[in-house]
């Protein structure tokens, strides 16, 4: 990891996203009103618009719905690390979220592989959700 | 439907030279841009009472339509800054065209200009793109606004069996539209094997896959018919507008293979009363090769899916069945941010004026334009007519 990389700025709607996170879960919002299931954080259901979201633990499991190789770098905080694959990731539950493939060469990866999260520490109290293959 | 289909007319159009411009601010592009298009309409600035612009990514200003309006000298009644990215192009037209059917404004200036390549350094202007996605979400995975672009066109690859050589043969065809542009950015010929050998940028794109990083402005002047039917140019109306906007972040999309311009521009067809059948030529946003491909279903010019092999059997190029970007597009012409989508429309009404010298489409009557941004998060259509009445 090189030094310098946007860290994510956490506030009110996603500091229990973060801290889930941090102890090695994936928090996904379920709505009590209308059974949403939605990613990302927010203070209201994106469905129905109830305030009455519950945290749960999603399963970690998924499967890739689309990826693109980054040969070039956006800055140069992330010259170390190309090429890299992000991945759009379909979870079990539902929704999808960006991330990154770790330990993947980018010419095995296809969509609909299967994937499964690993927590990225990459400060104090701060890891990112990445992915790696799981087929 | 209430409309103002018919009811407003571009009336000029002015582009500053593109490609490397160095020295020259963001503020000048507008200006002089402006400044062109009003002696194409045979307008003076004093009658200008409204006035468009976009945020520029290398000038700082917070009221950009406002600083553009002090340099002219001008004291405009209606301004806005439109911000919907890559969409703002059409919207902005639209925008113009509602404000002077609702009376808030007579002659409204529509303008964009900013020097991303001489302003800023090619590293800066890429970090101000990956600082537009999402703090939490989307920038600490490193991803570029280009990768949104490309997670889009790798899954309509595994989808509908789209190829990278169809891919390539969207940037060989616009490259050959703007060998018939003078002062075009980029006009060496062009092969598909050189698009397919240039380095990988964010896969399945390659560098010649994307859009340039250029100088320049645009602008258009905008007025009612009626007085449109008394100035020198050969009025352009508007016929039809839509918009759509369905998410900010690409993970929140329901489908990133069909997109909100299926919903904007079934809004512009239906206001202007004609089909996708009608157009004789079109601007499409092409900041990447597999954009035009998706957008050529998505505006009805093809069925879904049916994109690729629709560019490969040449129907966009010019003397095909709808040709597109007849300019060159931001693949080839000019992209200089967010004036890129304005430079489409520009085209398109010198298409519907008999004016394209050297890539004119024969009896051109309908043409269509359409921007988008985000990784189609938002979606703009206009068509424009010879007629107030398609």
């Amino acid at each position: 990891m090189s030094a310098g990389k946007p860290l994510p700025r956490i506030d009110d709607d996603t500091r229990a996203y973060w801290a889930g996170l941090a102890r090695g879960e994936l928090l996904l919002q379920h709505c009590r009103d209308c059974g949403y299931v939605q990613f990302y954080q927010r203070a209201l259901c994106g469905r129905c618009l109830g305030a009455g979201l519950e945290h749960r633990p999603a399963s970690g499991r998924g499967t890739i719905y689309s990826f693109s190789t980054v040969y070039r770098p956006p800055s140069p905080e992330f010259k170390d690390d190309v090429p890299y694959t992000v991945v759009l990731v379909e979870l079990a539950e539902g929704p999808r979220m960006i991330s990154t493939l770790v330990d993947a060469a980018p010419e095995t990866v296809g969509l609909g592989q299967a994937v499964e999260i690993v927590f990225d520490t990459i400060a104090p109290e701060v890891a990112l959700p990445r992915f790696r293959r799981a087929d | 439907m209430r409309s103002y289909a018919g009811q407003v007319a571009i009336v000029g159009v002015g582009e500053t030279p593109v490609g490397k411009v160095p020295g020259r601010s963001a503020l000048w592009f507008n200006a002089e841009a402006t400044r062109l298009a009003l002696a194409d309409a045979g307008i003076d600035k004093q009658q200008v009472d409204g006035l468009l612009t976009c945020p520029s990514f290398v000038a700082p200003f917070h009221r950009m339509s406002v600083a553009v309006s002090e340099y002219l000298g001008i004291q405009p009644t209606f301004s806005n800054t439109v911000n919907v990215s890559g969409a703002s192009a059409a919207a902005s037209v639209s925008l113009a065209a509602a404000a002077i059917h609702a009376g808030l404004a007579e002659t409204v200036v529509v303008c964009c200009g900013d020097n991303m390549l001489s302003g800023m350094t090619r590293d800066l202007a890429v970090k101000a793109l990956i600082e537009s996605r999402d703090p939490q979400y989307e920038a600490p995975f490193g991803l570029l606004v280009a990768t949104t672009f490309a997670l889009t066109a790798q899954r309509h690859m595994a989808e509908y069996g789209t190829t990278r050589e169809q891919l390539a043969r969207v940037a060989v065809i616009t490259r050959e539209h703007a060998r018939r542009k003078p002062g075009a950015h980029m006009t060496a010929p062009l092969t598909v094997g050189d698009v397919l050998a240039s380095k990988p940028i964010t896969t399945p794109y390659h560098m010649l896959d994307c859009a340039l990083v250029s100088d320049g402005g645009a602008a258009l002047v905008l007025t009612t018919a009626e007085r449109a039917r008394d100035l020198r140019r050969k009025p352009v109306y508007l016929l039809g507008a839509g918009e759509s906007y369905t998410q900010e972040h690409i993970f929140c999309a329901e489908s990133i293979t069909t997109t909100g311009a299926r919903i904007s521009s079934g809004k512009a067809y239906a206001m202007a009363g004609v089909g996708p059948g009608d157009i004789d030529v079109a601007g499409i946003y092409d900041c990447f090769t597999g954009t035009v491909i998706m957008m050529l279903e998505d505006l009805g010019f093809c069925r879904k899916g049916e994109g690729g092999p629709f560019v490969e059997a040449g129907h966009i190029t010019l003397g095909g069945r709808i040709p597109i970007n007849t300019h060159g597009g931001m693949l080839s012409y000019a992209h200089p941010g967010l004036p890129g989508g304005f430079f489409h429309i520009v085209e398109m009404a010198l298409q519907l004026r008999g004016e394209a010298d050297g890539r004119q489409v024969d009896g051109a009557e309908l043409a269509l334009c359409h921007s988008l941004g985000g990784g189609f998060a938002t979606n703009a259509t206009i068509i424009l007519g010879t007629e107030p009445r398609a």
